[in-house]
């Protein structure tokens, strides 16, 4: 299992970078496990609870970033892609953010 | 064609593949798949916003802090995530032309999803026997129309997998069609990264 295989054809053509092997892709998803056995982990830890939405947040955003970027290949793929993922995304975050802080206005 | 990708990646000859390229050289087929994910994000985007609005102003329970079983939950995000991992050895399998790999990491992710699937439905069915349902208070309308469009999207993605499952013994995916699976890859993941934001969102900040 060479490191630099495979190349696929439509990223070849595309302009995009090799994906990873697949004893990577093992690596990353231990990673994962081991964020999401921490988030658990803080959940369940009292001294940690006034953290616990920074740290939980920060943990989240950090496999939503492995996933996208090394899965789903943003990270290798034309950078277009992720324009067209990241933008809409971007605008529901802000969406989120303006009603959140619309409704917690109204309740004064 | 072929030459100048396999020359463009610096590789061995690659499988000639049979994709549309739009001017930007990109697939077709994979914009085209790229801009769903885009209006997926919105439509969960808004589910999640509904949901954090009205969090805590229910005036009946059972609230999250009593029902929601963080253990089960845990166990289901897990199962998901090792699904991606699934997946995408799936289209490492393909890529290399490796259709016995290919099979195996498809239908491994297949079953996963069921599982994920599963849980959710003991899940439900558990919230229902407590007294939660759609119409009890607030919880319950946002919390099952969230996840329950989720599981939608889970239980589409196992459907996907199982007709690529088949077709690969049908010939009609076979080594070269690995845009075929990225594309379902894609979904698939899309559907993790959801859960990602619903675990740490509704479950563990409650």
């Amino acid at each position: 299992m060479s490191d630099h295989a495979p190349h696929d054809a439509h990223a070849a053509h595309a302009g995009g970078h090799a994906h990873p092997t697949a004893k990577k892709y093992v690596a990353i998803a231990i990673i994962l496990t081991i964020i999401t056995v921490i988030e658990v982990a803080v959940f369940y830890v009292p001294a940690l609870h006034p953290f616990l939405t920074p740290i939980l947040l920060s943990l989240s955003a950090v496999k939503f970033g492995i996933v996208a970027g090394y899965y789903m290949h943003l990270k290798f793929d034309p950078k277009m892609y992720s324009w067209v993922f990241y933008v809409p995304m971007v605008f529901a975050f802000a969406i989120t953010l303006v009603l959140l802080w619309l409704m917690a206005a109204q309740r004064g | 064609m072929s030459e100048a990708i396999a020359a463009a990646a610096g590789s061995a000859p690659v499988v000639p593949d049979d994709h549309h390229y739009t001017s930007t050289g990109q697939s077709s087929r994979k914009i085209l798949f790229w801009t769903f994910i885009g209006s997926e994000c919105m439509l969960f985007g808004s589910l999640i916003a509904t949901y954090l609005i009205y969090r805590g102003r229910d005036k009946v329970g059972p609230h999250p802090h009593e029902i929601l079983n963080i253990p089960l939950t845990s166990v289901s995000a897990f199962v998901l995530l090792m699904s991606s991992l699934t997946m995408v050895l799936a289209l490492a399998g393909i890529q290399r032309g490796e259709m016995g790999k290919t099979r195996l990491w498809l239908a491994a992710t297949a079953i996963l999803g069921m599982m994920f699937v599963g849980f959710q439905i003991y899940e439900f069915n558990h919230f229902v026997h407590e007294g939660l349902t759609l119409s009890t208070n607030l919880f319950g309308s946002t919390f099952f129309v969230l996840t329950g469009f989720h599981g939608a999207h889970v239980t589409v993605g196992v459907v996907w997998l199982w007709t690529l499952f088949f077709l690969t013994f049908t010939g009609r995916i076979k080594a070269g069609n690995d845009l075929d699976v990225e594309i379902c890859g894609l979904y698939w993941h899309f559907v993790d990264v959801v859960w990602i934001a619903i675990f740490t969102l509704i479950y563990l900040l409650q």
